[in-house]
């Protein structure tokens, strides 16, 4: 077991799969030869990185020719303060996010308290809250005329000491709310594979609780916890609903206004280079420091003995800190959309509803499924092979979750339509492109890989590399490695993977709204639909039953890991 | 663990096939040649809007039932549908647009994806300056964008115009929307129409400087902080104000009409833009499509466009839903629509410069 940072130069160095000991024959037998050999997979990552590419090289082929009439205008009067905004946001939700998240973690992963067990899976719910259906239930409750704040008034006159909803303060709140979800899980992921033995020896040591906690349990799960708020800097860049609700200025604002209001996609794109090579920078940052770590872990065992039995004052504060955020990020709203969704119960929840619920679910749990294989081929590609080809096609596979998903959308349409022109003018009819879900597929793969990567990447760090020697010694080779000594190893990282991305198609919305076939309506479109026209009270239903839904891949996940404690 | 894994995988796979086996029973029916025949007659027409689902499915449905012909449609936001037409080019499926502004059409039609229309039936039905010079875009419904105010705290003969609402003694009693939803670039863009851009600054100055809170995110919050007291007017799009106040009846809040009178120097009238329509230069079906306009523009379906939604029918022959004439008769502005998309980013600018978010 290693505690302490070691160098990892020996993982590095190895040579990954022995080449010779491949008794080949049968059509399986080439099949695995081809997966087992090295140099097909830069190949086969690389092919799987296309479309991403494809995405990310048409915004960034904007920069080519630049807008300078609105870019001046931009840089004049409002790059500035979306500038500073962004900063300010990002940096505040992902310090609250991490702070939130990191503490639940632990606190449900290694320590005892009442209420452990329902709070372990009730905390993970608000991420299936969009975003600015929080941010909407928020300002709806807190604003001057919402009933906080009137209530307030009629008791004591006046509520002008209420801090202004529409704020910095306000929308870091909301966005961490539903963001922290994301370090929970990938956290709790981490201290629940650290095993007991790390745990035992500070214990023997004696450190208290707290102590074992900093000095133990978080310098193991840094990569863990990186990725999580790496995710959570992302999707908070890529926001544009939320920061819409609070009319507060971000650089997707301005995105936004340079497409839809100066009818300016050029300029648009410009922008979203930026955010693109902030997020390429931060990710750069993020490897170097991680490079010389190394986090392998030999035992696996329960953490169920081992925990830390809170007593006294501590437990009590235990439950208290995790019922409030319970209460903010998840009761709170749901009541909020409830008492709205009321009214219009008995006529909206009719047959069409059902078929939304229905082709959401079978939506997301296909994308779910795809993505995963993927992230998990490119993970293990990545492990056997650790060529530059290799690491280009994950780092940049990775990249899609940081742009707003309306220019991901657009952006991969480019390349898609400029093929479908092709094919036309080859004599293929045109229609190949409508009504198949392809292009869906594609995108969601391209947006979300990074969601179902990380927490795969992070489990495959507790693979010691003499595990992978005993497995070759025993005469395992390629894919074999994979199914039967990675899989049951890296399970939990998968099983966390498969519930982000679900979570997150299920929300999705500028990409399914744009490449679903005709008629095809999934919750969140119906939440748009509504809500585009401010009917909020009627968009209530479908975001109630976008959160029932995703409580299903959280109820799957929870059983599933949590069997021992 | 690993039977309800491999559960899980063979339900995902069904799912799966199902999907695909759909997909390809569509694929089949096109291209077998007696269907391919058929096909060409009950062809359905393609609509790509903006305008929402529930307020453009009963007027296609309506269509159906009278003429037997099929509507496909997709419903995603104004910017991304034009980009997604600009990309599709001639191979586009799409034989109609709609869209909830003018702004909106009139880009579309600036980048050459709509067709021009010879037709008597929306010159008759349609006023002049609510469609396209050339008939590449029509507008089908009306909607106004008017002032609201606190009965309670406001006497209508305080109100008077657009502009006044500028005017010292309106300081700290003001609420508007964002300046990132178009109908707001639009009535910008009609009054630098009128006024030019140095004047409209100007205006658009004086209306932030007696802004009681910052920008508000959408119409009903304009008129909830009106409600709450945090201000005492606002300018909204009249289906909102009907919106509320079917759901809450005798809220302290009325409706004012602007700009009716010549003699106060702005006789522009109220503002309004359209929810309109276009035929796809790229159209397979244009003749069908052109009809659908047609008809879309006629009394029955009139009856219904902006009905559904409490905006005004488009054709001032046609009746007012009651309940929308109770708000009282206005006059509009009768500048042209389309100058709200020549001068929506001069609009948008100006905005930015006088510091209305």
């Amino acid at each position: 077991m290693t505690i302490s940072p070691a160098n990892n130069a020996a993982l590095e160095g190895r040579p990954a799969v022995p080449s010779g000991s491949l008794g080949a024959g049968s059509g399986v037998g080439a099949l695995r030869q081809l997966f087992s050999s090295k140099g097909l997979w830069p190949l086969f990552l690389l092919i799987l990185s296309l479309p991403t590419l494809l995405a990310l090289g048409s915004v960034l082929a904007s920069l080519f020719n630049l807008d300078t009439d609105t870019l001046s205008h931009l840089l004049e009067h409002l790059l500035p303060a979306a500038l500073s905004n962004t900063l300010l946001l990002v940096s505040g939700t992902a310090i609250c996010s991490a702070v939130v998240g990191v503490a639940l973690a632990w606190l449900t992963a290694v320590c005892d308290f009442p209420f452990r067990r329902f709070f372990s899976w009730a905390l993970l719910l608000p991420m299936a809250i969009p975003g600015y259906v929080m941010a909407f239930a928020f300002v709806g409750l807190f604003e001057f005329s919402g009933p906080v704040q009137s209530a307030i008034r009629h008791w004591f006159g006046s509520s002008s000491w209420f801090p202004d909803v529409y704020s910095f303060g306000g929308v870091t709140i909301v966005m961490s709310l539903v963001l922290y979800p994301y370090v929970y899980l990938i956290a709790r992921n981490a201290f629940q594979t650290q095993g007991r033995r790390s745990i035992e020896a500070g214990q023997s040591l004696g450190l208290s609780p707290l102590r074992s906690f900093f000095r133990v349990s978080l310098p193991m799960a840094r990569p863990w916890i990186v990725g999580g708020v790496l995710l959570v800097v992302m999707e908070t860049l890529a926001d544009f609903g939320t920061v819409a609700t609070f009319n507060y200025d971000t650089l997707t604002t301005l995105i936004y206004k340079s497409w839809f209001s100066l009818f300016s996609l050029p300029a648009a794109l410009q922008v979203a280079s930026v955010l693109l090579l902030a997020v390429i920078v931060i990710m750069v940052i993020e490897r170097r420091s991680r490079a010389a770590q190394r986090y392998s872990q030999s035992q696996h065992a329960s953490l169920a003995s081992s925990r830390f039995v809170l007593s006294g004052k501590r437990r009590w504060a235990a439950v208290v800190f995790c019922g409030l955020v319970f209460l903010f990020a998840f009761v709170m709203p749901s009541l909020r959309l409830l008492s709205w969704a009321m009214p219009n119960l008995a006529s909206d929840l009719n047959g069409h509803f059902l078929g939304y619920i229905w082709s959401t679910l079978s939506l997301a749990s296909f994308a779910t499924l795809l993505i995963a294989v993927l992230a998990l081929l490119l993970a293990y590609g990545a492990r056997i092979n650790q060529s530059l080809p290799t690491r280009f096609a994950v780092r940049t596979s990775t990249l899609g979750y940081a742009l707003p998903g309306t220019v991901l959308a657009i952006g991969l349409f480019a390349p898609i339509s400029m093929m479908n022109h092709w094919l036309q003018d080859l004599g293929v009819p045109a229609s190949w492109l409508q009504g198949t879900f392809l292009i869906m597929f594609m995108a969601y793969g391209v947006r979300f890989m990074a969601v179902a990567y990380s927490p795969i990447e992070n489990n495959y760090l507790r693979i010691t590399p003499s595990i992978d020697d005993a497995a070759h010694s025993l005469g395992l080779t390629g894919l074999q490695v994979l199914r039967r000594v990675h899989l049951p190893i890296v399970r939990r990282g998968i099983l966390t993977a498969m519930v982000l991305v679900f979570v997150d198609v299920m929300k999705e919305l500028p990409i399914t709204l744009m490449t679903r076939p005709f008629g095809f309506n999934t919750l969140a479109v119906r939440v748009f639909e509504l809500s585009s026209e401010g009917l909020w009270q009627r968009a209530a239903l479908p975001a109630l039953a976008i959160m029932l839904v995703g409580l299903i891949p959280v109820m799957f996940l929870i059983r599933k890991t949590d069997k021992n404690d | 663990m690993k039977r309800t894994t491999r559960g899980l995988v063979a339900s995902l796979a069904a799912t799966l096939m199902a999907i695909a086996l759909t997909g390809c029973g569509k694929q089949a029916d096109e291209t077998s040649p007696q269907a391919l025949e058929a096909a060409a007659k009950a062809k359905p027409l393609i609509v790509y809007s903006s305008r929402a689902e529930h307020l453009i499915q009963p007027v296609f449905d309506l269509y159906s039932q009278q003429t037997g012909k099929q509507i496909q449609f997709i419903t995603d936001k104004d910017g991304v549908l034009i980009e997604r037409l600009k990309q599709e080019g001639s191979s586009t499926p799409a034989d109609v647009l709609i869209t909830v502004d003018a702004g909106n059409l009139g880009y579309a039609a600036a980048e050459d994806l709509l067709m021009p229309l010879q037709s008597s039936v929306l010159d008759a039905n349609v006023p002049a300056h609510l469609r396209d010079e050339q008939n590449r875009w029509v507008g089908l419904s009306l909607r106004a964008r008017t002032i609201v105010y606190s009965t309670e705290r406001v006497s209508p003969e305080e109100l008077s115009t657009y502009e006044a609402l500028g005017n010292e003694d309106w300081e700290g009693r003001l609420c508007l929307r964002t300046s990132k939803k178009v109908y707001n670039q639009s009535l910008v863009a009609m009054l630098i129409a009128e006024h030019g851009e140095e004047k409209t600054q100007q205006i658009v100055e004086a209306w932030v400087n007696n802004l009681a809170v910052g920008p508000l995110s959408n119409d009903t919050k304009v008129m909830e902080a009106i409600l709450a007291g945090q201000c005492d007017a606002g300018i909204v799009n009249t289906y909102y104000y009907g919106r509320l106040n079917v759901e809450t009846p005798d809220l302290p809040l009325a409706l004012f009409w602007p700009n009716q009178n010549a003699t106060d120097g702005s006789s522009t009238g109220v503002h309004v833009n359209i929810s309109g329509a276009g035929v796809l230069k790229y159209s397979k079906q244009a003749v069908a499509a052109q009809k659908f306009v047609e008809w879309m523009a006629s009394d029955d379906a009139q009856a219904i466009f902006g009905g559904v939604n409490q905006e005004y029918p488009i054709n001032p022959a046609i009746a007012v839903d009651p309940e929308v004439k109770s708000w009282g008769d206005f006059k509009a502005s009768e500048l042209p629509l389309s100058r709200a998309y020549e001068l929506q980013p001069a609009a948008v600018k100006l905005m930015d410069r006088a510091g209305y978010h």
